[in-house]
């Protein structure tokens, strides 16, 4: 017959609520007596009053909080100090180790807190605006044969339309110029800056803190409100309100308000000035506030505070169709508003769509700041269960003088923790000196929060997750052991135990694997689109914006002088930049042309030097001539655009252009080879070069290769000086114009490259203490095998074995993995490198030798040992 | 030291841990008092009159070496001091006096 048991419930109970030195005693006299009832009174009986025991023992005196003469606090603080004196012995005899650990941990957590400090400072993008959530810009999607484009500018009439139909939804309707950037001058100071003509009501939509003057200031027909830095940089720190000023050299306007710098991290950070809208209108005669197809303007709105912006967004979009012509209603305008949320985040627009854009980044550098966060956590994890398991017989020990599992248990978390703290004091530190570095590459203006609560508490959130993740294993698992069988030396650490650790590894070097691939083939688009041929040559190829017109009329004046002097080979005029197309006509027609086609044209405006200067190639016609009177209704095509028309033999064909009423008659004089003038990742638009025969916003000069740069720069200086006194002197490369396109893909690339060579410093130090360990585990059998005649090459292949088997299969798993992301990644291109199969051979092999670098030092080391050291001690 | 006063049910734990001397502990006082009243009694109850009882100074304790019984959980043995042994003859001696001053009328 089995023996009777009390109601376990009834046990358990006990132990709840009972002291833990009084709980042998009770339980014992309870099982007695128990058993002694069974006999009496039988079992039933016996279970009731055993329960009735149980419960009659529910006394101050038997329950838990009352204090007794045996400390049980685990947080006492005799203990904590015991436990912090053998945390720092531990630390202190395992140099290396500890290195490993603190070092390693300490670079994981800034890589995430320097991403961390980037998507917050994106996130918040913006949010300096009070009205952030109810501002927005009103956009346009067109239909460009077929394809809707979306434009983010508007036409001149618009604020008015808007304010006499839809005024109610509004709290402020805002035309606005693109920002230009024109001279600004007082007596003594001349300078070009960028900024905007704005309707009054700027300041109170952008809450823009007044540091001199009102927010009213605007209102006046001749005020111009400056920024902070601009105020200082004309009057000094003196009021400036009232002061005069002149706009681009002819327009008077008296200074009414200085606002405060806008943070670098938002829209109009740039904006050194706000003018009125109106003086821009007048000023510029070829405005009409009727036209509906002048398209190079900006209209902002706040939407008012009871108001859905998506239903406001609905109402306006057909605004526009309703009261534009005919032939700019064949594009189909349709308006929208694009909150001030998205703007920076999503500022991409597909068929009329956002698809995203930044966030894109912001996406995959969290991905990437999450993985070298877990790399270094996989490490920290691995060295200290590693290590633990040499803590076995001081487990034992502390066992047997009496510590309780729940006090070890706190014993190796606070070891835990205390490493995660240093390695968090040495990430903060780690940080701020790389912070002026990471600023640099990522063009950002970023730094520690200091005064930010949430980075504290996310900080000290992670900071105990690590600890606590870290520390579980020792806390947990080597707190159970059985003191008796760790003291006999019977206890293994059983033959799965490694497991964990070497999936841990693969983990960390499929991550490492696939962030080396990712580099590569970021680097390796970044230079197929550099090596693309841009259809022009950019060598000392410079261009000098020309705000005034004095330039222009003297252009051939200043030619004749700077090739008198051998300074340029050319020089010539344009509307735009050799680096963008600001321009787009359409109603093009010509014999063959489908009539579905719309035909726009990205259209670029230059004069009959154009192309000597910039040297752009002919494939078939000649280049534009003076000596042909009729070339100045002569065009050039690019190829694109001659394949997209279809002609057989284009020179001398014509193309006849109606728009705004007019028609002209235009005839071709060659095609050229395409120019990349945007983005290089695009093709390249069907362009259509024109004479322009007014005033050009560029002048572009090819400096003489004769000539050092600095000498010709300083000599063209004089010379626009001569004609254009009030005119700064600034001239951009167009080398380096064109460099920027690559700007976001560089940097993209150069962070990249930066996380995964720590992402690779980060497994290998992990893998050096592995490997040292796992040596050191094997000393004795080292000796033994040397012993018997093991060569240390031997010796080295064992050793290097295990680590090399599970590099390559993280190389094999990280393999397609990094070519699927990138795969889709290099989609969003079109101009795109292929991804051939010698990237990854190379990232294999470079994985491999990295880890066979770094367990060789530890096991040749090992197996250098002397046999006689290692079998000596036992 | 609380008041010497010594209640009826201490009194019964206290004979009680006197009649297992060497013995005593708190199954065993239970059981003991069980059979010499016949009724059954809570352990807690003569738990916390042991504990008051050691408070008064009346008995004291220590526990006791392990044995195979009661899954070699340890006992804690109680006995009664100088202090107790007087307290029970206090009682016994007053009794016996009153008993002794009882008129023979009464039980007539």
């Amino acid at each position: 017959m089995e023996t009777p048991l009390p109601p376990r419930w009834a046990t358990r109970l006990l132990h709840f609520f009972c002291t833990d030195h009084l709980i042998e005693e009770m339980e014992g006299d309870l099982e007695e007596l128990f058993l002694q009832r069974v006999k009496l009174l039988g079992e039933k009986k016996a279970r009731i009053q055993y329960i009735m025991d149980v419960l009659s023992l529910i006394r101050p005196v038997v329950l838990k909080k009352t204090k007794n003469e045996y400390s049980q606090s685990t947080f006492s603080s005799t203990m904590l100090r015991n436990y912090l004196t053998i945390a720092f012995r531990n630390l202190t005899r395992n140099k290396g180790y500890s290195f490993i650990n603190i070092a390693g941990l300490a670079a994981g957590m800034a890589v995430a807190m320097l991403i961390g400090l980037w998507i917050y400072d994106e996130l918040s993008f913006n949010q300096n605006y009070k009205n952030y959530d109810r501002i927005a810009r009103v956009m346009e999607n067109r239909n460009y044969d077929g394809e809707i484009g979306t434009l983010w500018s508007a036409s001149p009439p618009l604020g008015d339309a808007l304010r006499s139909q839809y005024s109610s939804n509004f709290k402020h309707i805002l035309m606005a110029s693109n920002p230009t950037r024109v001279i600004l001058s007082t007596e003594s100071t001349k300078l070009i800056q960028n900024g905007y003509y704005f309707e009054p009501g700027v300041a109170e939509m952008l809450s823009l803190t007044m540091l001199y003057g009102t927010r009213e200031g605007l209102n006046e027909p001749h005020s111009v409100l400056l920024s902070e830095s601009m105020a200082k940089a004309f009057f000094g720190d003196i009021n400036p309100v009232g002061k005069l000023m002149k706009i681009e050299n002819t327009l008077d306007v008296k200074v009414t308000g200085v606002y405060k710098d806008l943070p670098r991290n938002s829209d109009f950070n740039d904006m050194a000035f706000i003018a009125p809208w109106s003086l821009y209108v007048s000023s510029r005669k070829w405005i009409q506030k009727d036209a509906w197809w002048q398209n190079g303007f900006q209209a902002y709105v706040q939407v008012a505070d009871h108001v859905n912006m998506t239903d406001v967004s609905k109402k306006i979009r057909d605004i526009k169709l309703k009261h534009c012509d005919k032939e700019e209603a064949l594009a189909k305008p349709e308006l929208f508003l694009f909150p001030m949320s998205q703007w920076r985040l999503y500022s991409e627009f597909k068929n009329g769509v956002s698809t995203g854009g930044r966030i894109q980044f912001v996406w995959i550098y969290a991905m990437i700041g999450i993985f070298v966060l877990v790399l270094a956590c996989i490490n920290f994890m691995n060295l200290s269960t590693a290590r633990s398991e040499k803590r076995a017989k001081e487990v034992g020990v502390r066992k047997a003088i009496g510590s309780l599992q729940h006090q070890l248990i706190s014993q190796f978390f606070s070891e835990s923790l205390l490493v995660v703290a240093f390695s968090f004091a040495l990430c903060i530190l780690l940080v701020q000196l790389v912070l002026p570095f990471f600023n640099d590459i990522a063009d950002k203006n970023v730094s520690i929060a200091w005064n930010n609560s949430l980075f504290w508490l996310v900080s000290i959130a992670f900071c105990l997750f690590t600890g606590l993740l870290a520390g579980s294993y020792p806390a947990l698992y080597l707190s159970s052991f059985q003191p008796v069988n760790v003291l006999k030396g019977t206890f293994v650490a059983g033959r799965f135990s490694a497991i964990p650790r070497k999936v841990l590894v693969v983990g960390q070097f499929t991550v490492s694997i696939a962030l080396i691939i990712s580099t590569i083939i970021i680097f390796q688009q970044v230079q197929f689109s550099k090596d693309r041929p841009v259809g022009y040559s950019r060598d000392g190829l410079i261009m000098i914006e020309t705000p005034t017109p004095d330039i222009h009329k003297h252009l051939d004046a200043i030619r004749y002088e700077l090739k008198k002097a051998a300074t340029i080979v050319e020089l010539s005029e344009s509307l735009n930049p050799m680096t963008g197309i600001s321009f787009t006509s359409n109603g093009y027609e010509w014999t063959g042309k489908e009539t579905e086609q719309q035909a726009s044209f990205a259209t670029v405006y230059v004069d009959h030097e154009f192309g000597q200067t910039v040297g752009w190639q002919f494939k078939a016609g000649r280049d534009f001539s003076r000596k042909f009177a009729t070339d100045s209704m002569g065009v050039v095509l690019n190829k694109t655009a001659a394949d997209f028309m279809g002609l057989k033999d284009p020179i001398g064909k014509t193309i006849r252009q109606t728009a705004f009423g007019q028609t002209s008659i235009y005839h071709i004089v060659g095609v050229i080879n395409d120019m990349i003038m945007e983005s290089p990742y695009e093709p390249v638009k069907k362009t259509i070069y024109k004479i322009n025969n007014g005033k050009g916003n560029f002048i572009n000069v090819r400096i003489n290769p004769a000539q050092s740069t600095r000498d010709a720069l300083q000599t063209i200086e004089t010379v626009l000086k001569k004609y254009d006194p009030d005119t700064p002197f600034a001239y951009k490369f167009v080398s380096n114009e064109y460099a920027q396109k690559f700007g976001e893909e560089e940097r993209m690339g150069k962070l990249i490259t930066f996380f995964s060579v720590l992402a690779i410093f980060i497994s290998c130090l992990g893998l050096s203490g592995l490997a040292s360990y796992i040596a050191e585990q094997r000393t004795k059998e080292i000796g033994i095998r040397k012993v018997l005649g093991a060569s240390i090459f031997n010796l080295w292949a064992l050793l290097s074995k295990d680590f090399v088997y599970l590099v390559l299969t993280a190389f094999i798993i990280a393999t397609p993995i990094a070519w699927y992301f990138l795969n889709g990644w290099l989609q969003s291109y079109t101009y795109r490198t292929e991804i051939s199969w010698w990237i990854f051979a190379v990232t294999g092999l470079g994985a491999l030798v990295i880890t066979l670098l770094t367990v060789s030092f530890q096991s040749i080391k090992a197996a250098l040992l002397n046999p006689v050291k290692s079998l000596r001690n036992e | 030291m609380k008041g010497t006063y010594l209640g009826e049910f201490e009194e019964v734990v206290l004979l009680a841990v006197a009649i297992r001397s060497g013995d005593a502990y708190g199954a065993a006082v239970t059981s003991e008092i069980e059979q010499q009243m016949g009724r059954s009694v809570n352990l807690g109850a003569v738990h916390s009159a042991l504990h008051r009882l050691e408070e008064k100074g009346l008995v004291n304790s220590q526990m006791g070496g392990a044995t195979a019984e009661r899954g070699g959980r340890r006992k804690r043995l109680y006995s009664v001091t100088i202090a107790g042994k007087r307290a029970l003859e206090e009682i016994h001696q007053l009794r016996n006096q009153m008993w002794e001053s009882i008129p023979k009328t009464a039980w007539s």
